[in-house]
């Protein structure tokens, strides 16, 4: 058991949880940011209720950055490993003939959703943390809201955030797909499942583009 | 009492000889007539022996000789006299069968045929599984007979080389079988039993197979199939969970079982996973791409091979206690055939030139249902399994004027009304119909294509055909599902799914290679050689006539007579390397458990090195202007055209001296580029060729010498007014066993008589 | 018809290799690529040169020695098939055709297009077997039922002829798919269920040592298998995995 995640079957169950992790995460991102397309009100309770509680803050947040941190790590090493695996490449070779272009190029789509991740960072986690406890400003419950409009004003970075949404797409139509697989799901419901977690691979990021946009869009 | 003897020829009283005067040896015949006089048969042998060397009382013990140890010459003169009685033997009839005195002895046990298997397994020496430790084994070949030979002896303890020369012993030959493998279970409880398969196989051989030997096989058959389910073999299934079984040619009872049309791949699996556990376990080293180039005999015992490592061309020395031959057919003689490219006759040819005896090499399988040849480049022909043979219907048209438009492409087959048909299997043999054994099937293929009524471009091809069966299944199936049976094209796609589950993979292959779709259109096939009968001459124990050599599988020449039944060399390959080789080797090997580890640096290893050094170099050295696979492809069309099919006196005749010819031709003009010392495909393909150069003069000499037509063999001169082959059974009731010669055409024949006390010698009728 | 070939020419496994060009004429559409290869060769012979050297045997699709890299895919352009099933008929006249050896670490190559598949060997020494003794002494074939399903689906499986597409088609070179096949159909039989936790463990275990890459659920193998072998095996791999690790 010490041993399962040395080997290449481990890994790829290890990178699976993790991808599935951040997955569950991003859902719960989008639930709570969708609310500020229709109630600021209830966004700023639910934006000011993850910033301020202490479990999500303390335990939640680390566990996050750590999940983001391996998939990230694991996802570098692998690919690593597995160019090793092929010392000399082929002077011709048609991927395209039997598999997916993105299945092919996670680690690009990993690559720039990490840029983006920097971006955001950035943009909202750097400042939020700068707020709460470097300067330690008096807590106001109702400026999420703003806060978020704010960052949408920029056309360019609404750009930069639609684009790496796609990008983000891409990742996940192979990333759940290929998880369910690494999980070893292969019952009658495979293609359900299969289906299903396409659908929602894209339907995510979709749904984030969305928000960016709308606040870009209305707040002109 | 009717018995040859041998005796000194005396020409004045015993008295007056000293001992020291040299006499002429005798071959006699005695026989007592009914009315109490004596008729005796006396042939001088030109041997003399003198008095003193000669041991009046040579008859009593099996290894005694007539003339003693203290001639300095007594092997070579015990020989002589010995061929001579054979000789003399197959002149005369009724003869109680001879007291073997030499190593061509068939040591078929004694007792009632039921019993001889399992009395000699109790009666030969065992070895402690302590001292087989201390014994090491040489397998060549690694298919269904060396796999699991090499599997059972690890298992039992021995030391075990495996040589192949593929790049893994899964790759063998024997994974392209496609139908099935029999064994006497009766699951079907059609009437099967040990007994039927015996008998079938032997009346399936035409009465050329050793009873013993074949009854044995048909015993051992059922612990094959228990073994291989073990294994983990995935054989089909029927719904209830029980073994499948299907019909092959030649039988009237269904006792193939199979793994759709790739019966073989699995066998072959099966074994390679058991020798995998014994690899793991250290008790086989593998060396896989080597190719056997020679035997090394050390004081009349194998004592070890000399191999060429295919990938480095280092030539290297290995020495064991036994070598076992599991070196496969040699069908590649003819060229085109359904072996695979590698199949060679190499390692048993070098075992024939060092003193084992060649069996029967004429007798060759050619199999009816093979795709036709399309063109010159063609470099093999793929077979298309016999099980086919179960829902296809063969046929030509019955008009030739419908064929040729068949050929020129401006008739359809499926347009061709069924009252046109010529179902001519159906039509000669109304009993076997289209499950007639091979040679049979292929003669009456040849017939029909020969009269003109071949149906493509060349000629040479019939019709497979399915629509029938595709119609009959369609039916049932729509039945049982409630759906409506008179809708045609329902019926048809049901059907074509019945056949798909069937045999899909080889229509697969038969849709890539011919680009037609054999669901829509009738196959179109022609007979192409298959498989070898002939081989390396084994006795009950498997070894041929070098002490401590053996031959397993399709090397030895001793179940199949002169013709296999289907789905029988699975069959024989596992039952000799699986349970009999393992059995029958102890008592060889109880002699060599003080002898130690056997030296590679004994003077015969040395030599026959630098034979096979010189013979590379002479190969690679030579300035010639033409490639291996020119030879091979002349070769070839000699071998088909004047012993194929059907064989005749003047065509064998020009056959040795065609091949003669280019024998000579092939030294001076061959080509052979590249280096000697690293992989090198024609040189190693050269090497092979040059064997197959030697074998096939011999091949022609023995369907000469064999004026009769029985199974596979077929001799023009010889055969009843419908056609059907005329077997000689009071002149040619023998395994022909030859001895080498470098002059080819003088290689010694030497005869095992065949005697039938559990069958009756009947003309083989399947109508 | 006239192709332009562009061959993988290694003079051995020290050696750099290099990309060699070759014209080839005459070649007729019903011959099979390999039947082209030995046009080709004779050609060279012809020409005092060291023929082109690639691995075959039987010639028609089972034994699994055949392993060229025709076009940027194993096989060739067909699916389902081996090259020596492939035919001409699939190119056209004045066609460029790559050909290369499958590539990975763990299939180092010997000559030209001949490549070193003996760590497939090693995997299945490491377990790809039953611990059964070959005297025969078993029970009878009868005395387990199996179901028909799980009988079928082993022998799916167990179809696979290691010949490595797989391994050639993947981008990380994992030989996943050809470990869950053979992993898959012992473990779907009865007789193979007794050893099933040793065996996967050192199974994947072998396969990592052997070099072979990381399986990304790409899927090219499953597409570029000669014989279809299904992902769902990759998929019970995995499975059969963590449980053996859970139990040991």
């Amino acid at each position: 058991m010490k041993n399962i995640f040395k080997s290449s079957i481990g890994r790829k169950i290890a990178m699976a949880l993790s991808g599935i992790f951040l997955i569950v995460f991003l859902t719960q991102h989008f639930l709570i940011n969708i609310t500020s397309v229709f109630s600021e009100d209830i966004f700023n309770m639910l934006s000011h209720f993850m910033g301020n509680n202490p479990l999500v803050q303390f335990v939640l947040q680390p566990v996050l950055i750590a999940g983001v941190l391996f998939h990230f790590v694991m996802g570098f090493i692998l690919e690593w490993q597995n160019r090793k695996a092929r010392p000399v490449t082929y002077a011709m070779y048609k991927g395209s003939k039997n598999s997916m272009f993105v299945s092919r190029n996670m680690i690009i789509s990993g690559i720039v959703i990490l840029s983006f991740l920097v971006l955001h960072f950035y943009d909202f986690w750097v400042p939020e943390m700068d707020y709460k406890y470097i300067q330690s400003l008096p807590e106001d419950p109702n400026r999420y809201y703003e806060e978020l409009i704010h960052k949408f004003e920029n056309p360019v970075r609404v750009g930069l955030y639609c684009l790496s949404f796609i990008f983000l797409a891409l990742h996940l139509v192979h990333g759940l797909s290929s998880s369910t697989q690494s999980l070893g799901t292969n019952n009658k419901y495979a293609t359900t499942i299969e289906k299903i977690s396409f659908a929602f691979g894209i339907a995510i990021p979709l749904g984030f583009c969305f928000i960016a946009l709308y606040h870009f869009f209305i707040h002109f | 009492m009717k018995k040859i003897t041998y005796s000194l020829n005396y020409r004045k009283p015993k008295e007056e000889y000293t001992e020291n005067c040299e006499l002429t040896v005798c071959v006699r015949y005695y026989q007592k007539l009914d009315d109490g006089k004596h008729k005796v048969v006396k042939k001088s042998t030109g041997v003399k022996c003198k008095l003193k060397d000669w041991d009046s009382d040579w008859h009593k013990a099996e290894n005694r000789h007539p003339i003693k140890s203290t001639d300095s010459n007594y092997l070579e003169k015990n020989r002589i006299i010995r061929n001579k009685s054979i000789d003399l033997h197959s002149f005369i009839k009724d003869l109680k069968p001879l007291k073997n005195i030499s190593s061509f002895n068939s040591k078929v046990p004694n007792g009632p045929l039921h019993l001889k298997w399992s009395n000699h397994k109790n009666d030969v020496r065992l070895v402690s599984p302590a001292n087989k430790r201390n014994i090491d084994i040489i397998v060549v070949g690694t298919g269904l007979a060396g796999g699991s030979a090499c599997a059972t002896l690890a298992e039992q303890g021995y030391n075990v080389k495996a040589f192949c020369f593929q790049d893994s012993s899964r790759r063998a030959h024997s994974i392209a079988a496609q139908g099935g493998i029999n064994a006497a279970k009766n699951y079907q409880g059609d009437g099967d039993s040990v007994y039927r398969l015996f008998y079938d196989t032997i009346k399936g051989g035409d009465y050329r197979s050793r009873e013993s030997n074949v009854y044995r096989l048909a015993e051992v058959s059922s612990s094959i199939i228990d073994q291989c389910v073990a294994q983990g073999v995935p054989f089909a299934r029927e719904y209830g969970g029980l073994l499948d079984n299907r019909s092959f040619g030649g039988v009237l009872v269904s006792r193939t079982f199979y793994a759709k049309g790739q019966t073989g791949q699995q066998l072959l699996l099966g074994a390679y996973s058991a020798m995998n556990r014994q690899v793991a376990r250290g008790k086989i080293e593998m060396f896989t791409r080597h190719e056997m180039m020679d035997i090394v005999v050390v004081e009349g015992k194998a004592r070890g091979i000399i191999t060429r490592n295919l990938i480095t061309g280092e030539i290297e020395k290995h020495s064991a206690h036994a070598v076992v031959l599991a070196s496969g057919g040699y069908g590649n003689l003819f060229y085109l055939s359904t072996n695979a490219m590698g199949s060679n006759v190499s390692a048993a040819w070098k075992v024939h030139k060092k003193g084992a005896l060649f069996a029967n090499p004429s007798f060759t399988q050619i199999h009816p249902t093979c795709i036709p040849v399309s063109g010159d480049y063609q470099s093999k022909l793929t077979l298309m399994s016999e099980s086919l043979r179960n829902d296809g219907r063969i046929w030509v048209p019955k008009k030739i004027e419908d064929a040729k438009k068949i050929s020129e492409g401006t008739l359809k087959p499926i347009d061709l009304n069924e009252e046109d048909r010529d179902y001519y299997l159906e039509r000669r043999y109304p009993a076997f119909g289209n499950l007639v054994p091979r040679d049979v099937a292929s003669r009456a293929a040849k017939e029909r294509c020969d009269a003109g009524y071949g149906v493509n471009k060349t000629g040479e091809a019939v019709f497979l055909d399915f629509s029938s069966a595709i119609i009959r299944y369609g039916k049932e199936k729509a039945l049982v599902k409630g759906l409506d049976t008179e809708d045609m094209d329902l019926v048809k796609s049901l059907g074509e799914g019945v056949i798909r589950a069937k045999y899909g993979n080889l229509f697969q292959m038969y849709e890539k290679i011919v680009d037609e779709n054999p669901y829509k259109t009738p196959m179109m096939i022609y007979p192409a050689v298959h498989y070898t009968m002939g081989g390396l001459w084994v006795d009950y124990n498997l070894m041929t006539t070098i002490p401590g050599c053996y031959a397993i599988g399709e090397a030895n020449f001793s179940d199949h007579g002169a013709n296999r039944l289907g789905a029988s060399a699975l069959m024989q390959g596992l039952a000799d390397g699986y349970f009999v080789l393992p059995n029958t080797i102890n008592d060889y090997l109880a002699d060599d458990i003080k002898t130690g580890p056997i030296p590679n640096d004994k003077p015969e290893f040395d030599e026959a090195k630098k034979n096979v050094e010189e013979k590379i170099e002479k190969l690679i050295s030579n300035k010639g202007s033409k490639s291996v696979d020119f030879f091979h492809k002349k070769l070839g069309k000699i071998i088909w055209n004047n012993c194929g099919m059907s064989r005749n006196e003047t065509d064998l005749k020009k056959a040795i001296k065609d091949i003669q010819n280019l024998r000579s031709d092939f030294y001076n003009n061959i080509k052979v580029t590249g280096d000697k010392n690293s992989f090198n495909e024609s040189l190693a393909k050269a090497l092979r060729v040059a064997d197959f150069m030697e074998l096939g003069e011999l091949f022609a000499v023995d369907a000469l010498n064999r004026n009769e037509s029985c199974g596979g063999h077929f001799r023009e001169e010889y055969q009843t007014k419908e056609g059907e082959a005329l077997r000689n059974d009071d002149d040619y009731r023998f395994v022909s066993a030859w001895e080498y010669n470098p002059i080819i055409e003088f290689s010694k024949l030497h005869k095992e008589h065949l005697d039938f006390e559990n069958v009756e010698l009947k003309s083989r009728s399947y109508k | 018809m006239k192709l332009y070939l562009k061959i993988w020419r290694q003079k051995n496994s020290q050696s750099k290799g290099k990309i060699v060009d070759y014209e080839i004429d005459d070649i007729s559409p019903d011959m099979s690529f390999l039947e082209m290869m030995d046009v080709l060769n004779e050609k060279i012979i012809d020409e005092d040169g060291d023929p082109v050297a690639f691995d075959h045997d039987c010639r028609e699709g089972i034994c699994g020695s055949c392993s060229m890299f025709i076009n940027g895919e194993p096989h060739g352009p067909d699916k389902l098939i081996t090259t020596c099933q492939l035919h001409m008929r699939r190119f056209k006249d004045g066609d460029t055709i790559y050909i290369e050896p499958f590539r990975a670490k763990a299939f180092p190559i010997i000559k030209d297009l001949v490549v070193d598949r003996t760590a497939f060997d090693r995997i299945q020494q490491s377990g790809g077997f039953i611990s059964i003794n070959t005297s025969g002494n078993t029970l009878d074939a009868n005395t387990i039922p199996i179901e028909k399903e799980n009988a079928d689906k082993a022998f799916d499986a167990a179809t696979c002829i290691g010949c490595g597409a797989c391994v050639a088609s993947c981008k990380n070179s994992s030989a996943m798919l050809f470990v869950s096949a053979k992993v898959s159909q012992f473990s779907l039989l009865p007789q193979g269920k007794v050893e099933a936790t040793d065996r996967v463990l050192n199974m994947v275990n072998q396969m990592d040592e052997e070099g072979f890459g990381n399986c990304t659920n790409t899927g090219a193998c499953h597409v570029e298998c000669p014989k279809g072998i299904s992902l769902d095996y990759i998929a019970k791999l995995n499975r059969e995995y963590v449980k053996a690790n859970l139990k040991k």
